[in-house]
């Protein structure tokens, strides 16, 4: 199945990927193919098989609740790209105008 | 005189409890190799001479009072310069995953695979190549360009881990680490003609390996043989209580020869042995199996029938999972940030611009499986035939111990070759998949040399952690043959 230009920009747009025209063009191709080549999956029977998520035997191991140090925070913001008083920075995401 | 590069691991860890030499040497000697043939090979992203002359330095402490009084054992990695793929972190050294998006990124911490192996006392010479964030069986989708096959520059070394795989074949290194997901280790392993170890999903941390598909990644790592495998493999595996999926069960310490070969049940799947594969390929392949049964080990015809399914699985539930794991890569934390005109314009133009083409392409791909309305007809259907894949393996080792078949169905192909067909290249893991669907370990081993003088890999197959038989049946087998011991002429 194929998919159309407009839903690879939807799909783009939900993954939060700027792409160009021709990059538009191109993944409108190329995901198409591999879909159509996933699309043999559909003819497996599968009614009564489970789903595997992972190999393992499903636990959830617990560890006693005691505090330990944890990475300081310097060590941390020195990845950041912009930093302002011991925070990550980012442009305002609420209007504080009116 | 054998110059120092062309020991082995175990030969370079007995010269060192000898005194022969010195970690400092080995070090200086690999960093010479680095330094003469790395220009051609391009295996390495980032150097830490300093760091590895500082452990060399300390190990070499280590092994004279080890000398003086021998009563605490000696692990056989101390002092052994080793390199690391450039997905797994090390502290405060860049780490970029090949990628521009953690382009300058210093990780706060370590692998707890590095972190094992620099504490028994190896010696990290620097971080090697890999496809963007592990996406590639080729390494030509790093950022910062692809690495070259040792055995035949313009050739592939294979991927993701293409430049551990490369500064082993190119004697830069005695060991490296790599990641496989879906074949990572184990088929740059057999394109450049060296020895690698993918472990059972669970078996190795992954605390600290920067995470691409997290039910399918695994640590695992590349030498010259297996018997140089097995002390970092030991060393690494184990439970990690920084990841919850590292499994408790106990790494046994065995002895590689204490193998009864006679009456070892062996199983050769016919999946795998494919229309339009080099005939060269299978007929190595076919003949390494054929030296196990003259060593005396069973071998008979298998079945994994779903096998022609793994690719298409494997490319809805990986890319499913990376759509989820690389959503962390949005400029505010770590890695460059193009500035915008709101926090969205930063998101969009920081992921578009700083991921490269595989990646933006997976991203979608599981961005699109995942999505409402078609969950069910391809992640969730892709999922369900993943347990039929999974019970191919089960039901084959009730019959057979180990499996042998073939790791990719040609030798390294020509830089270029796959251009910008992303179905081609998935098309060139089908034999590397399964392993990974179903959470087994494999070791991929070179078995002979094609008419090019490029080399063939072939692969063992075992039941999840059971990583010692595969050490133990490779051992034997190179025990027996000299391909392991071939040399590119670089």
């Amino acid at each position: 199945m194929g998919l159309s230009i407009e839903e690879v920009r939807h799909i783009a747009d939900l993954a939060r990927l700027r792409l160009t025209s021709d990059e538009e063009r191109r993944y409108t191709e190329q995901l198409s193919a591999i879909l159509e080549y996933a699309a043999r999956l559909k003819a497996v029977d599968t009614s009564h098989i489970p789903p595997t998520a992972t190999v393992l035997p499903l636990r959830a191991p617990l560890r006693p609740d005691v505090p330990r140090p944890s990475t300081p925070r310097e060590h941390i913001l020195s990845n950041a790209p912009q930093e302002k008083e011991g925070m990550f920075r980012v442009p305002p995401v609420l209007d504080t105008t009116s | 005189m054998t110059e120092l590069s062309d020991l082995n691991l175990l030969e370079a860890a007995q010269a060192l409890r000898s005194g022969m030499t010195t970690s400092q040497e080995l070090t200086e000697t690999c960093l010479a190799r680095i330094e003469a043939c790395d220009d051609a090979v391009q295996a390495f992203l980032a150097l830490t001479p300093d760091l590895a002359m500082q452990q060399a330095k300390s190990a070499d402490e280590r092994i004279l009072s080890w000398r003086k009084k021998s009563d605490e054992p000696l692990p056989l990695v101390c002092g052994i310069p080793l390199a690391v793929k450039d997905v797994l972190c090390l502290q405060d050294v860049p780490t970029t995953c090949g990628s521009r998006i953690l382009e300058g990124f210093r990780p706060p911490y370590t692998a707890t695979s590095v972190q094992r192996l620099i504490q028994a006392g190896s010696v990290i010479l620097g971080k090697t190549n890999t496809d963007e964030f592990a996406m590639g069986s080729s390494t030509e989708n790093s950022a910062y360009g692809p690495t070259h096959n040792p055995w035949k520059l313009e050739r592939v070394p294979g991927g993701s881990s293409g430049g551990s795989a490369a500064a082993v074949a190119a004697r830069m290194c005695f060991a490296a680490l790599g990641t496989d997901t879906g074949g990572s280790v184990r088929q740059p392993a057999s394109f450049c003609g060296v020895s690698g170890l993918k472990t059972s999903y669970g078996r190795v941390s992954r605390y600290g390996l920067i995470a691409y598909g997290s039910s399918l990644d695994t640590v695992g790592c590349l030498a010259r043989n297996a018997a140089d495998l097995q002390p970092i493999f030991t060393i690494m595996a184990g439970h990690d209580p920084l990841d919850s999926t590292c499994l408790v069960d106990p790494v046994p310490q065995v002895s590689l020869d204490q193998i009864e070969l006679r009456g070892l049940r062996i199983g050769v799947p016919r999946e795998y042995f494919i229309e339009g594969m080099q005939t060269e390929v299978e007929t190595s392949v076919r003949e390494a199996v054929g030296v196990y049964e003259s060593l005396g080990a069973v071998v008979s015809e298998i079945s994994l029938p779903h096998t022609d399914l793994a690719v298409p699985v494997y490319y809805l539930i990986a890319p499913a999972e990376a759509s989820a794991n690389l959503a962390r890569f949005d400029g505010i934390r770590f890695g460059p940030r193009i500035e915008g005109a709101d926090l969205l314009a930063e998101y969009l133009d920081t992921r578009g611009t700083l991921f490269g083409s595989e990646v933006k392409r997976r991203i979608m791909l599981g961005t699109y499986a995942l999505s409402a309305g078609y969950y069910d007809a391809y992640y969730g259907q892709a999922q369900k035939v993943r347990t039929l894949i999974k019970a191919d393996f089960e039901e084959a080792f009730q019959k057979v111990d180990l499996i042998a078949c073939p790791v990719a169905p040609t030798t390294a192909f020509p830089i270029g070759q796959h251009g910008d067909d992303p179905l081609a290249m998935y098309l060139e893991d089908v034999f590397t998949l399964p392993a990974n669907l179903a959470g087994v370990p494999g070791l991929s081993f070179p078995v002979g040399y094609d008419s090019d003088g490029l080399p063939i890999g072939m692969q063992l197959i075992a039941p999840h952690l059971a990583e010692a038989s595969l050490l133990q049946a490779t051992h034997a087998y190179q025990s027996t043959t000299a391909w392991h011991k071939e040399q590119p002429s670089l």
